[in-house]
């Protein structure tokens, strides 16, 4: 690149010498013009012959090269050095561009682990991570990549996982947490027992997803594509019959004149700025939101979600956390921590989630002298005496059963009522919480003119549209099996208008079906889970609601400047073509379609790159 | 079968689509299609003549662009 950039300079510095410096004899300023060409033009000339031997007519190199030696031809020698000059710089730009926005997707890559340090034979050994085995135990220092999915077993640490999922705060890690492969380490050294092979590590099905990111093309890329198959041919034939009928039918007609012309049409035939943008802008957004942390199949994708029209989401897991939690605890005569101990205490021997999450919340050592007795009691809860208190603990059912008199809660989730010597002690609030960002989310999806929120669940009629009142979804689905969820999406299929997509979020655990029907699957919190990565469109590798926001805003910005090169580079190329074919252009204009319009709509198309973190 | 090749010296997006195109027309290729933006191309052919049509693709390649090189990945 750079001796092409010399080459450009030091032909530009002749170019302009000969143009300023007006010598006596004409003849010294064309050989300066003639020297300046053949330095930035040698390269083309030597293909154009080439390209020629080999059958290959429309080829770029040979419709410049006869441009220029036809400008010569009709004495017309700045402007065949300038055309040349131009054409130069504009390839040089585009490779420049294209460079650069290659480097940008290409330092997502940069998680790519090189070695792996295995602990083998009590020795510490430095190799490739593909030759590490499940179950080994492998050492990660401060500053290294973690190569491989694994438990911690020993050490504690701060993660950066911005590559991965955009997300800038390090994350903290202690023994038995899961790591993902892919982050960096950043205080302390590390263990880790390797749990999958590198080509299964969630870092190898990153890597394969990005470089795989732009091989679907989308209807823009296509129909560019197309539009270049026809168009340089045309343009070349309109130039030739420019160039021989009219001297022939029209009388005093100059042929140097239609002969210009013709050779303006040749300048303006090569449709670059349109192949090369279009490409570039989808490759740039694609590029963008991975920095976010949102992963895109293919341009197809990208084009695709910006046409949402109806979000279809998944309540378990995708709006809301997935995980149930004491959300209340309402204690009457005794105080909260109390009645959560005596709650814990009663629960303690059962497995059910509800006990678990009650365990959960008291969170304190349990002493099992102090619990004297529980049973079971199926449907209804538990009895146990917890030293010398009798304690219910359970549903409405049970209250009633025991002639226990109690305020109902209303609040939605599941509510554990606690009797303490058949008196009422207050209830304990168990719930599903809804995600942090959801509400936002959904809001600024309306924002944005999605027309139709949905949401589609296999929970209880109560609990989903509470949630779904809660979030201001447009309509909601509940009690749903899974065949039912696909149904429903069969139907808001059906129901959307003819250009509109239907888009599907889910957290990828049973819903792979799902994501394969719907116009555009997006899976949330992928990391890690690999058939949520199989399975969708586009995965979200953080588990924020949110994200759908910015992937839909960004899809959008692409769109706009997809559509804005396509139409600014085909008015101006075609504009550019009749004002030469009446002879009110010179060449100099049809430099400006050509490489003026590449620059211009590579410019355009790196604007995608821009994205907000 | 499907497998991938690395792509290198190819310049112009235009001439990667003129590529793929010509590609796609040898017999026993079922599919082909170039990433200009990754320099890789991702080729689908039928795996009993495989020798026979990568040896005809590196001679499509020499003709359309001879500065193109290709390397199995």
């Amino acid at each position: 690149m750079k001796k092409r950039l010399r080459k450009i300079i030091f032909s530009a510095i002749l170019y302009l010498f000969s143009m300023c410096v007006k010598f006596d004899n004409i003849f010294i300023n064309n050989i300066l013009f003639f020297i300046s060409y053949i330095i930035v033009g040698y390269e083309i000339l030597r293909k154009a012959v080439r390209n020629i031997l080999r059958g290959k007519v429309f080829d770029e190199n040979f419709l410049m090269s006869v441009a220029t030696i036809g400008a010569f031809g009709i004495g017309e020698f700045p402007e065949a050095v300038a055309v040349m000059l131009f054409y130069q710089i504009g390839e040089l730009f585009q490779s420049y561009a294209v460079d650069k926005s290659r480097k940008s997707i290409t330092s997502l890559m940069d998680i790519r682990p090189d070695y792996a340090n295995v602990y083998r034979n009590g020795k510490e050994e430095k190799v490739d991570p593909d030759e590490v085995q499940i179950g080994e135990i492998i050492i990660i220092k401060p500053g290294e990549k973690v190569p491989l999915d694994g438990y911690l077993i020993e050490g504690k640490t701060n993660l950066d996982t911005k590559a991965l999922t955009g997300e800038s705060l390090p994350r903290e890690v202690e023994e038995n947490d899961e790591i993902l492969s892919g982050s960096i380490n950043l205080s302390g050294v590390i263990k880790l027992q390797v749990t999958k092979q590198f080509g299964e590590s969630t870092v190898s099905k990153i890597l394969d997803l990005v470089e795989n990111a732009s091989s679907k093309k989308s209807k823009s890329e296509n129909f560019i594509t197309k539009f270049a198959k026809y168009y340089t041919p045309i343009v070349v034939i309109i130039a030739v019959i420019i160039a021989i009928i009219p001297p022939i039918i029209i009388k005093d007609a100059s042929f140097i004149d239609w002969l210009y012309r013709a050779l303006s049409f040749l300048v303006v035939s090569c449709p670059c700025a349109l192949v090369i943008s279009i490409p570039l802008s989808f490759f740039g957004g694609i590029g963008g939101a991975s920095k976010m942390g949102i992963l895109i199949k293919g341009s197809n994708y990208l084009e695709a979600l910006s046409k949402t029209e109806t979000v279809v989401f998944d309540k378990t897991g995708t709006l809301t956390e997935g995980v149930f939690e004491v959300q209340k605890v309402e204690a009457i005569g005794i105080s909260q921590e109390e009645l959560l101990k005596i709650s814990a205490y009663s629960e303690y021997y059962s497995n059910h989630p509800i006990s678990k999450s009650v365990k959960k919340a008291y969170g304190k050592e349990i002493d099992e002298k102090q619990i004297i007795e529980t049973k079971e009691l199926s449907g209804l809860g538990i009895f146990a005496k917890i030293e010398e208190k009798e304690v219910l603990i359970g549903n409405e059912k049970l209250m009633n059963e025991n002639q226990i008199k109690f305020t109902r809660c209303e609040e939605v989730g599941t509510v554990l009522y606690v009797a303490i010597n058949k008196k009422y002690a207050g209830y304990i609030l168990i719930a599903d919480k809804i995600k942090e960002d959801s509400e936002k989310a959904i809001k600024d999806l309306k924002k944005m003119n999605i027309k139709r929120t949905v949401m589609l669940t296999g929970d209880r009629k109560k609990v989903g549209e509470a949630v779904s009142q809660k979030l201001n979804i447009d309509n909601v689905y509940t009690e749903l099996l899974p065949d039912g969820k696909v149904q429903k999406v069969e139907e808001l299929l059906k129901e959307k208008s003819d250009k509109g997509k239907v888009a599907f979020v889910g957290d990828g655990i049973n819903d792979a079906p799902v994501l394969a029907l719907a116009d555009i699957g997006i899976a949330m919190g992928g990391l890690g889970a690999d058939s949520a990565i199989e399975a969708a469109d586009i995965v979200i590798m953080t588990d924020e609601p949110s994200k759908i926001v910015n992937a839909i805003k960004l899809s959008k910005k692409t769109m706009r400047i997809v559509n804005e090169n396509i139409i600014f580079a085909i008015f101006v190329k075609i504009a550019v073509l009749m004002l030469s074919a009446l002879g009110l252009s010179t060449m100099w204009e049809a430099v400006f379609a050509d490489v003026g319009v590449s620059v211009i709509a590579i410019i355009n198309a790196l604007r995608v790159l821009n994205v907000k973190k | 079968m499907s497998i991938k090749f690395k792509i290198i010296g190819l310049d112009c997006a235009n001439c990667a689509a003129e590529l793929e195109r010509a590609i796609q027309k040898v017999s026993g290729v079922e599919n082909a299609n170039i990433n200009f933006m990754m320099q890789r191309m991702e080729l689908e052919f039928d795996e009993n003549h495989r020798e026979e049509i990568i040896d005809k693709i590196k001679k499509v390649i020499k003709k359309e662009e001879p500065d193109v090189i290709i390397e199995e990945m």
